[in-house]
């Protein structure tokens, strides 16, 4: 059935290493000419990645295994020359700039000359004609911030097609769209097909890949586990696409732990968060959960379901605008609005992201575990450098951090060691509960090891754990009790003991019907 | 070098561009036959320099929070005009005017402040407005004019200390500084290898120690002669002495104190730090406020020295004390910097100055060479980061980092 003269890409075995990490291990991809042709995974399988090896973001020769396009080996060292060849990659981060109108944009880099300059009729005629395409009915001239987040994708796709594509690859287009932009959308991918291009589209929502996909490659944990032909006029069958994403056996990756659950600590009731700059949008559409002392309770959800957005909002207030809802602990209405107060009433958050969020990478690592309570080893505002010593030692013992000295810059620390000074920072601050957001992210499989069991360590202590994973087997594997999260809204809440990673899956990937925006 | 290492307790970096600045002093000892390194020529080079190193020293916690302060020149003459009519015309006394000019700086730097921290407004923006504002300010205040300040103020900028007691061949008020200034060095060395004993850290080897003390004695010795045997009625200077006993305290603001971590810990990552619980807004605010304070404090310093405030005073300061923040190590991307490191960054700049002149060089040639200096030093610091590896020139022109040093070395640089 599948003709291999047909094919317009095909990658073999293509392996990607970053330090300590092997993001890409084997994948193979082929991709027919004329097909839409879906790729799915969980957070982190690889799919971005592969897809910045295809276009040169990733250079020929920091790469292992072969890519052919066209039929011909293709051997890019930048976008430039993978676009030069007719492949044009739309990233889930828009790459407009806002100040400029959709003439200037589309022709960014790719500027229409003219004598002595660029020659802006042309431009702009040019532009009128690929936003018909795209089906935009704006001014040329429009700033692209005045445009909402629907018409911008449309203009990146306008900007692709410029360009005199041949296979044209979405990450994520629909992720930040709304329902109605997203079928727009999808019908111009449709169309674009019935003209003969040939789409690649990554994509979490699986309800979408059903209805549009040819072929579905699924990655996991960056290898390529099948591929799935669609025959003309059938849809997959999503329920497959989910035991292809997250089937891999459970092994004892995890340690074994018993909780032992006391009372209610954190109680939350109808939380709802309004996006900081785009108001109209809610992040937290009245979140409703607890956590008792002693739980480890897990938050599952895609990327830009609302999980962080939800901890962090709690956490005195640091992200989004409040609108409503009750936060109790032990009992007793609290409405941290600083960090500050957070820390106060027995907060603490382990950030995502460590580089951005996280460490002061130019910091040492003593002065970094003491940084969120120097008031504790401090007096009349001069802190305890000795004191300041031994509690530093006291957590290089107790989390076993792998440093000749604390004297030492956290930069020079490896990923593990890193987050455990992180999370020695926010133990240090005597946290009654502990959010921990992908507090694995990015660390090898030890040290993911040696988190468990301080997580579980603390959870025996009475401490109450929210942890927040993008990897459905961790939460399965570490925590008591499991929340779902999809669009804002918390969907579901599972025993752990019960749940599979299908059952969270589907918790995760449902949209709820009543999406309103406004409040 | 590891004994080198050792016995400067891993700040080896810092003690490179002591050495290129006392390595400088005596390439031009040599040049000029002679005149550098003598007691009347460090006497000017501290009373001439000193009111650019009280910059340098606010100048460097606004570069590590990652702003900068173009007004600190205007800042200076500003107040220093106010101040000397506050003198002549209202007739108030020197210490009430002084008080009144910090006040005064206060407020100046409360107003940018406010913009920087509260307003979002970037400190570049801010101080340039404030640049022009409060030059206009002191001439709109003065009238353009010069206006003399009373002999009592001009000890704040060109003083000395008193001569008293028996004669011992030298000044006894540096006498007595000096023996001080080596007693407070060694009883600080024990406490803190008995501190370090007490929580069981390493404590360094005794010998060295008993050798590090030796050393900074010696320093310290070899300077209390020097500035103890000018002529007479000279000694080591009043804005020397002011500038040593700021250095040692916001040393002590910036490596020891919660306040000192919060400038570091938002100039490093502000994210981070604002999720640490660290009010960055504050930390903002009170860093330009603190700046222009110690703008103020140079503006009197300097009027003190020059005898009246005029128009044209504090012309060009802001870029002598940004050249010295970067000269001593500081990141412009902000977290990085040290107070100790701007003041040497500054003295090497001050030697060079002094030496140029001395070898009767014109103001062409001085401007053209501090230019390719400035460029030197931290193209250096650069190119050794991108080696990602020490080298002798990244001994030499270190970056320093934003963590704490000891005690030793925030007092023993400046003395």
């Amino acid at each position: 059935m599948l003709d291999q003269t047909d094919d317009i890409l095909e990658m073999k075995d293509i392996v990607k290493e970053f330090p300590g990490v092997r993001a890409l291990d084997g994948v193979s991809l082929s991709v027919r000419r004329g097909e839409i042709h879906a790729i799915c995974g969980e957070n982190g399988a690889g799919k971005s990645t592969l897809m910045k090896v295809l276009s040169g973001v990733h250079p020929h020769g920091s790469y292992g295994g072969e890519i052919f396009f066209e039929g011909k080996p293709a051997k890019f060292s930048n976008i430039r020359d993978s676009e030069g060849a007719g492949i044009v990659i739309i990233h889930q981060e828009l790459a407009l700039i806002p100040e400029l109108s959709i003439t200037e944009n589309i022709f960014l880099g790719n500027e229409v000359r003219g004598r002595g300059g660029i020659d802006w009729n042309t431009a702009r005629q040019r532009a009128k004609e690929l936003m018909a395409r795209v089906g935009l009915q704006d001014d040329p001239d429009s700033r692209i911030k005045t445009l909402g987040v629907g018409k911008q994708q449309l203009v990146e796709i306008a900007k692709a097609i410029s360009k005199n594509v041949s296979l044209l690859i979405l990450d994520e287009p629909t992720a930040a769209l709304n329902e109605s932009d997203s079928s727009h959308l999808l019908d111009l991918i449709r169309e674009f097909k019935s003209h003969g291009m040939t789409c690649i589209m990554i994509s979490h929502k699986l309800n979408e890949i059903a209805a549009i996909a040819d072929s579905i490659t699924i990655i996991r944990d960056g290898h390529s586990v099948e591929t799935i032909t669609v025959p003309p006029g059938e849809h997959v069958d999503e329920d497959r696409l989910i035991r292809g994403m997250v089937g891999r056996p459970l092994t004892s990756r995890y340690p074994e732990h018993t909780s032992h659950p006391g009372d209610v600590l954190l109680e939350v009731k109808d939380w709802t968060i309004r996006h900081p700059e785009v108001t109209e949008r809610l992040v937290c559409k009245g979140s409703t959960f607890q956590i008792r002392r002693g739980e480890i309770v897990g938050f599952a959800g895609l990327m830009g379901a609302g999980r962080t957005e939800l901890a962090r909002s709690l956490f005195g207030r640091s992200y989004g605008r409040y609108v409503k809802g009750t936060m109790t602990m032990h009992g007793r209405e609290v409405s941290p609005k600083t960090v500050e107060q957070a820390i106060e009433l027995g907060l603490a958050y382990v950030t995502e992201d460590r580089k951005v969020l996280g460490l002061n990478l130019l910091d040492a690592i003593r002065t970094t575990i003491v940084s969120a309570d120097l008031p504790r080893i401090s007096s009349r505002g001069v802190v305890d450098r000795n004191a300041e010593h031994v509690a530093a030692e006291k957590y290089r013992r107790d989390l076993r951090i792998k440093t000749p000295s604390v004297n030492e810059g956290v930069i020079k620390l490896s990923g593990g060691n890193q987050q455990k000074v992180v999370v020695a920072k926010w133990l240090f601050t005597e946290p009654e509960l502990l959010i921990l957001d992908e507090p694995t992210r990015g660390i090898d499989v030890g040290a993911k090891y040696e988190m468990y069991g301080i997580m579980n360590a603390l959870a025996d202590e009475g401490k109450a754990i929210m942890m927040i994973s993008s990897e459905l087997p961790e939460l399965l594997g570490t925590c008591d009790r499991i929340y779902t999260v999809s669009a804002g809204l918390i969907t579901g809440c599972v025993d752990a003991k019960d749940a599979t990673q299908e059952g969270l899956m589907r918790l995760m990937t449902l949209v709820p019907t009543n999406t309103t925006t406004a409040a | 070098m590891n004994a080198l290492k050792e016995l400067f307790g891993g700040s080896l970096r810092q003690f490179g561009m002591l050495f290129v600045m006392v390595a400088l002093a005596l390439l031009f000892h040599g040049l000029t036959g002679g005149l550098v390194i003598t007691p009347t020529n460090l006497m000017n080079l501290l009373n001439g320099n000193s009111y650019i190193l009280v910059l340098a020293i606010g100048m460097v916690m606004v570069i590590i929070i990652g702003h900068i302060d173009l007004s600190v020149g205007s800042v200076a003459a500003f107040v220093g005009i106010v101040v000397a009519i506050a003198m002549r015309d209202w007739g108030i006394p020197w210490w009430l005017a002084f008080i009144l000019g910090l006040a005064l700086g206060a407020v100046c730097g409360a107003w940018q402040g406010f913009w920087v921290a509260y307003m979002g407004i970037p400190g570049f923006i801010v101080t340039l407005a404030g640049y022009m504002f409060f030059r206009g300010a002191n001439q709109w205040v003065g009238k353009s004019l010069t206006v003399p300040v009373p002999k009592a103020f001009q000890y704040l900028g060109a003083g000395y200390l008193p001569e008293w007691g028996p004669d011992t061949a030298m000044n006894n008020s540096t006498l007595l500084l000096g023996i001080v200034a080596v007693v407070v060095l060694v009883w600080m060395q024990l406490s803190q290898r008995r501190a370090l004993e007490k929580i069981g850290a390493d404590v360094p080897a005794l010998s060295v120690t008993v050798i590090r003390l030796v050393l900074v004695t010696l320093v310290i010795g070899y300077l209390t002669w020097m500035f103890g045997t000018g002529r007479p009625g000279s000694s080591f200077p009043v804005p020397g002495l002011i500038l040593v006993a700021l250095v040692i305290l916001y040393s002590y603001l910036t490596s020891r104190t919660i306040f000192g971590r919060h400038i570091y810990a938002v100039g490093g990552n502000r994210l981070a730090a604002e999720l640490s619980g660290v009010n960055t807004k504050r930390t903002y605010f009170l860093v330009m406020m603190n700046m222009a304070m110690l703008a103020a404090f140079a503006g009197m310093m300097f009027v003190g020295r020059s005898t009246a405030s005029g128009p044209f005073d504090g012309v060009g300061w802001e870029l002598d004390a940004i050249a010295a923040v970067f000269i001593g190590g500081a990141a412009v991307s902000g977290g990085v910097g040290t107070v100790v490191g701007s003041v040497i960054g500054g003295l090497v700049m001050a030697v060079l100055n002094n030496g140029l002149q001395l070898m009767s060089a014109g103001s062409d040639a001085t401007q053209m060479i501090k230019g390719l200096v400035l460029l030197a030093a931290v193209a250096l610091d650069v190119w050794q980061k991108s080696q990602n590896k020490p080298s002798i020139t990244g001994l030499l022109f270190p970056s320093k980092k934003g963590v704490a040093e000891t005690p030793e070395h925030t007092t023993k640089a400046p003395v």
